[in-house]
Order: structure tokens, then C-alpha cells, then sequence
């Protein structure tokens, strides 16, 4: 039995690094508390190196031009949080929440299928890299051991079974993190690595420092043993990013976003993954003037905790997880329908679902391949409106046009429709097939005794020459959008002297047609519904 | 001269033997098409040729929608994806399912002017994958249609080519020239009036029990790059067309004509 324990050191620096990367090779310190108090409370080795401590105000800590400042961020702390137990959850089922920067993972069972502990080791320091962390890895059969050896010793560490006392003992007794108390008085005693510790007898220890020091004592000694606490394994793929500034335009926020959506696509990797849905909040910013014209705002909606916000699901039609095709797919939706006020805070979480898996048939015809075609949706959508692309859907009702526009979702089961399909072509025949005029264009009618003769609308006039109806029609009654008319197919033929002339021999006006109108009681006008071609 | 050219091929053709089988033959490439499921088409052009640009022209009512529906029903009975740009926002879905088009297989782009259409059908050739894509610009006046350059209909034939997909152009007047494979040019003919006297002069107490039938539709094969069913290594132009006069007819029928056909039958 083994047990790999995996730390990340500066951890509150890795959250923010995480979400900014540009940041990692520079001096960072993050300050925390409300204005004007903040103070640094903690900073990477460029930074101390710089000359900046701890405790420092962030009004000094400006004065070092070179080291970047930024605010400690809790939601960010906890997405990485969430993106660690993601790692360790993506090689095995039993991994402990140990802490927020340290679990651990029980490695039973997973040499036979990763290869030796080692190789395991490193493979959970690269799969953290993947994750925007820089993690130490320690490997130890004492749970204890490998967890107080990660926070010891930097990058990868492997401990044989019966060296833990012997490894551990060059380590600083500041990895088992002792109360400021103990660790004052041990330094008093002038204790200060865990070889020190663990050669003082136990008795003594015991009646000055009590079981906190017996404790100590067996950790520096290896043999400490206690029961791995089993995390329960989530399926809660949230990030989200505070901003300093608010952004207004699309650019520098899809460059927010793709940060984002990078990092969810990470941890979903990890864990074999991928999104069927994107959930995108916004926090707006809701200054004086805002606030007042809020209730104009079409796409703001004010919260509970009356944060003016935005939000946009983007449902996907299968699975996905590639970050930059999400993106895409998330700039095209924010163009058709942007926020409408500047944004101060992202909140980005994605609904997980099992990857897709498919084969292509070598019988079954070329059909768009479903990551694109949505692309080219939302870029279709975007040209012509989100109401005008999509799959006609015809309704259970007599209204005329009656059809609604669905979202288009092509059947890739090529051969359960080949099966419904056997024996194709069916044997219909061509037919007279009907162009709908929308909206309906307005005719003027001239009737002779009931039936119509002349008809003229933009575009075509002429004499009636065959006309069959009325085919009285009415529905809905109920509604206010209720119908009732009467409905005749018109042959029209344009006079041969206007066919005729200069300006119209172009064909701009057909020379005949055939046609629906219909007359309708409720607007009592005539109308053209449309064509027969 | 001559010999001197004569020679040089053949010093060529022997210097490429072995790599090339005949650097000098033109490669006939064979295309493979997709019937419209209309016999008297079918018969006139081979079907409709996939990877290239087909375009039919014609008046209103000439029955270009029936020949689109026609195509996108085979098309997408064998399960294929279809795409209809549709310049005027005219398509009838009621009409596409009696024609047999499988709607949940029909990606319908609604468009209010040309430039969305272009820009629509750009779109789609990129997406690739799809078995057809008709481009509706039937309604459009025809000198808007005019106005669009060669080279956009170029672009459009080179991003179907080596594909299997359908590129097919509906207008009222040809104007993709040589760019299209295929081009049939409709014109009306008579439309057909149930119960309707041979004059067409009706009396007011039977109008009820006239029906709007159907029309017959005249095909005249404009241009075909086809080795198509007609003839052997044919190619047509628009030139040697008033020689061969192409031209072939279909009936239309109404979507109740089966419905009237079976209820007299009953009677």
C-alpha cells in the first residue's frame, strides 16, 4: 500500500497565477483585508527576494514597481482547490481532502496499470502542470510521511518502505505546521529539524508539551498511523475570475474567457470528461447611473443580493471539450446578444457529460461533423438571426404556415434512417410546390359575380384566367389571433401589351403564375399567400 | 515545327514512363450523381452531379421549387444533411414533407437579402459535411442576381469540388456560366385544372369543383459536363444547344390530386 500526497506550495499565489499565467515568472504578492487596511499576506520568493515582507501595506508594497499586485481571490482559491481533488480524482477513486493546498491519493492497485510509483508520481506533477499547477509530489507507504514529505521536499519525492524516519529527519519541523507556542519553544530547546526531534524521549517530551508533542514526535519518527478520510468524488466544474476593472468590450473579455474556459477544459480532461452545457454569469456593473436605468436593461436581471447580473446558458448538441471551439462558440453568442452594461465579475461552469464516442461508417454518407456544424450555426445565426437558422418543425394545426423553427439536430444514425428508408425513391411524383409570401402581400381584387377576374399586387397584375374556389377556411376562434377567409388558386396572366415593353422584357415581372389568395374577414382585404413553382 | 513537337512529346512521354501512365490524355474524372426521382429528368441529365454546381433557371412558377423539393427528398432519403439558403424566406415546410423531404434533415437558412445568402452559403461550404446545399435565389429580382461576380460562383464551385456535396443554384436567369456542371433552363407550360373546361371559361355554379391540378413543366438541358445517360462523352454548351435541343417535359401534380384520384376511384 502506497500513498502519493500532493502539495502546492504558495497556494493562494498558484490561484491567481492560475488564472493569469503571464504572472508566473514575475514577483507577485496579493494583499487582503478592506480599504485602506490591506496588507500583503502573501508573496512569491521573487517577491521576498525583492525586499517586500509580509504584513507590509499595500501603499508600501506599490513602492516596488517591479513586483506585481493583486487582490487574494477566495473563489479562485477554491476552483484551484476543486481543480486539485479533479487531479487527484483523475488517476484514482480514494483521494483525501487533506487540506486546502495538500491531498492525498491512495495508489493501490495503480502500479499494474501506470507503472511504478515513480512513473505515477511524475505523471500527477504533469497532469498538475496541465492544470496551471506546480505541485511537489512525495510517494511514501505512511500516509503521514508522504504528506509531511510533500510539504518538505520540492518536485518529486519517493520513499522507500523503512527509510521514513531517515528521509524525514533532514526536514524542518515547520512541515508539521506546530502552533507559534510550540514552535517557539522548540526553537527555545534549539530543536529544529525532525531528526532533532524524533531522538528526544517521548516521556519527557509528553510532560512538557502534552500530546501535541507526542504527536510531533511520532510524525518526525515516521510512526505515525492513522486511516485514510475519503473525499466524496464531485462532479462540480465551476471557475470563476473578479475583475479589477470592469470591461466593456468583447475582445478583452473573450480573452478573460478563454482563460476560463482553458482551465474547466483541464480539469474536465483530468477527469475524462467533457461539457454538454456552458453556464456564463455575469456580474454587471451596476454604478449610479446603472442602477437607475436598470429596469431598462434587457438582458440584466437583479439578484437577491441586488447584483445586477447577466446570464447566457449555451447548450451544446454533443459533448465537447475542446477550449478554443468553446470559445468561438461563446463570442458568437455574446455578438448576437451582449451584455448591456460593463462586466466586473465572470462566473463560467460547465455541465459535465461523458465524452463522445464514435466510429464512422464506411457505408453511411459524409454527414457535418457536429463540433463545426454548431459553429457554423451560431456564425448562421449571427448573419440572419437566431430565429431564422434552424430545422422546420410542422404544427398539429390547420393555421396556414403553421410550422416552427427548431434547432437543428441531424440524425447521425445513418443507418436507422437508411432502414426507414428502404426502396427509395418513393414513388410521389414531382409536385406543384408552393412558395410561401411572408408577410402576405396585399391585392387589390376585382370580383365578377363572386369570382375574382383582375388581380393586382407589387410585383404581378393581371386577368384571372382560371380560378378555383372559395375554400373557406377559419380556426382559433378562441385566440385573438383567430383566422377565417377564403382562399382561391389564381392563374394570372399579365396583358401582352405591358408584357410586352422595353422596361419589362427583363422578366423583373413574371408574364404569368399561378397563385394564392385569400380574402380575410377579420382584416376584410385581400391577400397573396403565395405561389405555386 | 509540328515535328519538332511531336518529338518532344514523345521524348516526354518516354522520359515519364513509369510514373506517369499519359502525361498528355485528358482524365476524364467520373462523377458520381444523385437522381432527382423525376424519370424524364433523370433520363435528360444523368441526375444531379455531385461536387459541382448545378443551377436551373426559369420563370415563376416553371416549377423550380418542385425540382428542389425533388432533389432535396432524395437527397435527404438517403440520409444525407441538406442545407437551403433561402434567398426570400419563401420555403413552404408543408410542401417539403408532401414532397418528401425528411425536415429534421434540412438545415433552413432564412435570408432577406442576397449578401446574407452569400455570405450564408460561405458559411455552410466551410462547415463542409453537407450532402446538399441549394442556394434560393428565385425570387430575388434578377438583376440583383446579375450584379453578383463570377468569381463568387468560382469560389463556390471550387470549395464543392472532390466533395460529395450538391451545390445547386436557383434563379431566375443563368448566371454562373461556365462555373456550372449542369444547367436546366424551366419554362410553364400549361398548368392543369380539374373538372375545368379545355377553354379555360368557367361558369360561376361549378367553380367549387374546380381544382388547381398541377402544370406541366418544360426542361430544356442547357449545359451538361456530364457523361450523362443521353449520349456517350457528351458535353454541351449553350452554344451547341440550338442543335441538339435538349428539351423534355414533366407534370407537377397538387398535393391532393392523390387524395381526388382515390376518392373518384371510391365513388
Amino acid at each position: 500500500m502506497a500513498f502519493a500526497s500532493i502539495y502546492v506550495p504558495d497556494f493562494s499565489i498558484q490561484a491567481v497565477v492560475r488564472a493569469e499565467p503571464v504572472l508566473r515568472q514575475q514577483p507577485i504578492a496579493l494583499t487582503d483585508g478592506s480599504p485602506p487596511l490591506e496588507k500583503v499576506v502573501a508573496l512569491n520568493e521573487a517577491a521576498a527576494k525583492a525586499g517586500l515582507g509580509l504584513d507590509m501595506t499595500k501603499s508600501q508594497a506599490r513602492q516596488f514597481l517591479s513586483i506585481a499586485i493583486r487582490p487574494r481571490s477566495r473563489a479562485q482559491e477554491l476552483a484551484t482547490h476543486a481543480a486539485l481533488l479533479d487531479l487527484g480524482w483523475s488517476i484514482s477513486p480514494r483521494v483525501e481532502d487533506t487540506a486546502v493546498d495538500s491531498i492525498v491519493v491512495d495508489l493501490t492497485g495503480l502500479v499494474s496499470l501506470f507503472g511504478p510509483e515513480k512513473t505515477i508520481a511524475s505523471l500527477l506533477a504533469q497532469r498538475a502542470s496541465d492544470l496551471g499547477l506546480i505541485v511537489h509530489v512525495a510517494v511514501s507507504s505512511n500516509l503521514e510521511v508522504a504528506l509531511h514529505a510533500a510539504r518538505g521536499f520540492p518536485g518529486i519525492t519517493v520513499i522507500p518502505p523503512g527509510e521514513e524516519s531517515n528521509r524525514l529527519g533532514e526536514l524542518s519541523i515547520q512541515v508539521f505546521l506546530p502552533s507559534a507556542e510550540m514552535s517557539e519553544t522548540l526553537e527555545r530547546w534549539g530543536v529544529r529539524t525532525c531528526e532533532a526531534l524524533a531522538k528526544l524521549p517521548v516521556l519527557e517530551l509528553s510532560e512538557r508539551l502534552g500530546q501535541q508533542g507526542v504527536q510531533l514526535h511520532q510524525w518526525a519518527s515516521g510512526a505515525s498511523l492513522r486511516s485514510m478520510i475519503l473525499a466524496e468524488p464531485k462532479l462540480c466544474f465551476e471557475e470563476e475570475m473578479a475583475l479589477e476593472y470592469a470591461v466593456e468590450e468583447l475582445e478583452p473579455l473573450a480573452f478573460l474567457l478563454g482563460r476560463l474556459l482553458d482551465q474547466l477544459c483541464a480539469r474536465l480532461s483530468a477527469r475524462s470528461l467533457s461539457a454538454c452545457a456552458l453556464r456564463l454569469r455575469f456580474a454587471l456593473d451596476k454604478s449610479s447611473e446603472n442602477e437607475s436605468l436598470s429596469p431598462q436593461i434587457p438582458n440584466g436581471r437583479w439578484d437577491e443580493k441586488k447584483t445586477l447580473f447577466y446570464e447566457k446558458i449555451l447548450t451544446l448538441p454533443v459533448p465537447m471539450r475542446d477550449s478554443k471551439m468553446l470559445l468561438r462558440l461563446l463570442r458568437l453568442h455574446l455578438q448576437s446578444d451582449p451584455p448591456s452594461a460593463p462586466i466586473v465579475h465572470v462566473f463560467m461552469a460547465a455541465d459535465p457529460a461523458a465524452p463522445r464516442v464514435k466510429q464512422e461508417g464506411l457505408f453511411l454518407p459524409s454527414a457535418p461533423d457536429p463540433e463545426k456544424l454548431e459553429l457554423t450555426m451560431a456564425r448562421l445565426a449571427n448573419l440572419v438571426g437566431d430565429s431564422n437558422v434552424g430545422s422546420p418543425r410542422l404544427m398539429d394545426s390547420h393555421r396556414p404556415d403553421a410550422f416552427q423553427m427548431s434547432r437543428f439536430l441531424p440524425s447521425h444514425n445513418g443507418p436507422e434512417v437508411r432502414q426507414t428508408n428502404i426502396g427509395v425513391p418513393e414513388e410521389r411524383g414531382p409536385i406543384a410546390a408552393f412558395r410561401v409570401f411572408r408577410p402576405a402581400p396585399r391585392a387589390r381584387v376585382t370580383l365578377r359575380e363572386g369570382r375574382p377576374v383582375h388581380i393586382s399586387f407589387p410585383g404581378m397584375h393581371g386577368q384571372v384566367a382560371a380560378a378555383s374556389g372559395p375554400w373557406r377556411t377559419s380556426g382559433e376562434w378562441w385566440r385573438e389571433d383567430q383566422w377565417q377567409g377564403e382562399e382561391w388558386d389564381v392563374e394570372v396572366h399579365r396583358p401582352v401589351s405591358s408584357a410586352n415593353t422595353i422596361e419589362n422584357s427583363s422578366s423583373v415581372e413574371p408574364q404569368k403564375g399561378i397563385y394564392r389568395i385569400y380574402y380575410d374577414a377579420m382584416r376584410q382585404a385581400w391577400f397573396v399567400a403565395g405561389m405555386y413553382d | 515545327m509540328a515535328v519538332n513537337v511531336a518529338a518532344l512529346r514523345s521524348q516526354i512521354e518516354t522520359a515519364l514512363a513509369g510514373r506517369l501512365p499519359a502525361p498528355f490524355t485528358y482524365r476524364r474524372v467520373q462523377v458520381e450523381t444523385t437522381p432527382f426521382n423525376i424519370p424524364e429528368i433523370d433520363k435528360l441529365t444523368g441526375g444531379l452531379p455531385q461536387g459541382s454546381l448545378t443551377e436551373i433557371s426559369g420563370p415563376f412558377s416553371s416549377g423550380r421549387a418542385a425540382l428542389l423539393l425533388s432533389a432535396l427528398a432524395s437527397r435527404t432519403a438517403h440520409a444525407h444533411v441538406c442545407a437551403l439558403v433561402d434567398g426570400r424566406d419563401t420555403f413552404d415546410p408543408n410542401s417539403a414533407e408532401a414532397a418528401g423531404v425528411k425536415l429534421e434533415q434540412l438545415l433552413w437558412v432564412r435570408c432577406r437579402n442576397i449578401d446574407q445568402c452569400l455570405q450564408a452559403t460561405d458559411l455552410l461550404l466551410q462547415g463542409g459535411g453537407f450532402g446538399l446545399i441549394a442556394v434560393d435565389l428565385s425570387i430575388l429580382p434578377p438583376k440583383t442576381v446579375r450584379y453578383v461576380p463570377l468569381n463568387v460562383w468560382f469560389r463556390f464551385r471550387r470549395a464543392v469540388e472532390n466533395t460529395s456535396t450538391i451545390l445547386l443554384l436557383l434563379d431566375q436567369e443563368a448566371n454562373a456560366g461556365s462555373c456550372a456542371s449542369l444547367v436546366l433552363r424551366l419554362g410553364l407550360g400549361c398548368s392543369r385544372w380539374a373538372a375545368l373546361p379545355a377553354q379555360r371559361t368557367f361558369s360561376p355554379a361549378n367553380s367549387c369543383a374546380c381544382l388547381f391540378d398541377g402544370s406541366q413543366v418544360q426542361v430544356e438541358l442547357a449545359r451538361s459536363r456530364l457523361n450523362s445517360a443521353i449520349g456517350s462523352n457528351k458535353v454541351q454548351s449553350f452554344g451547341r444547344m440550338n442543335e441538339t435541343s435538349l428539351v423534355t417535359n414533366f407534370r407537377t401534380k397538387a398535393k391532393w390530386s392523390d387524395f381526388r384520384e382515390k376518392s373518384i376511384e371510391t365513388k
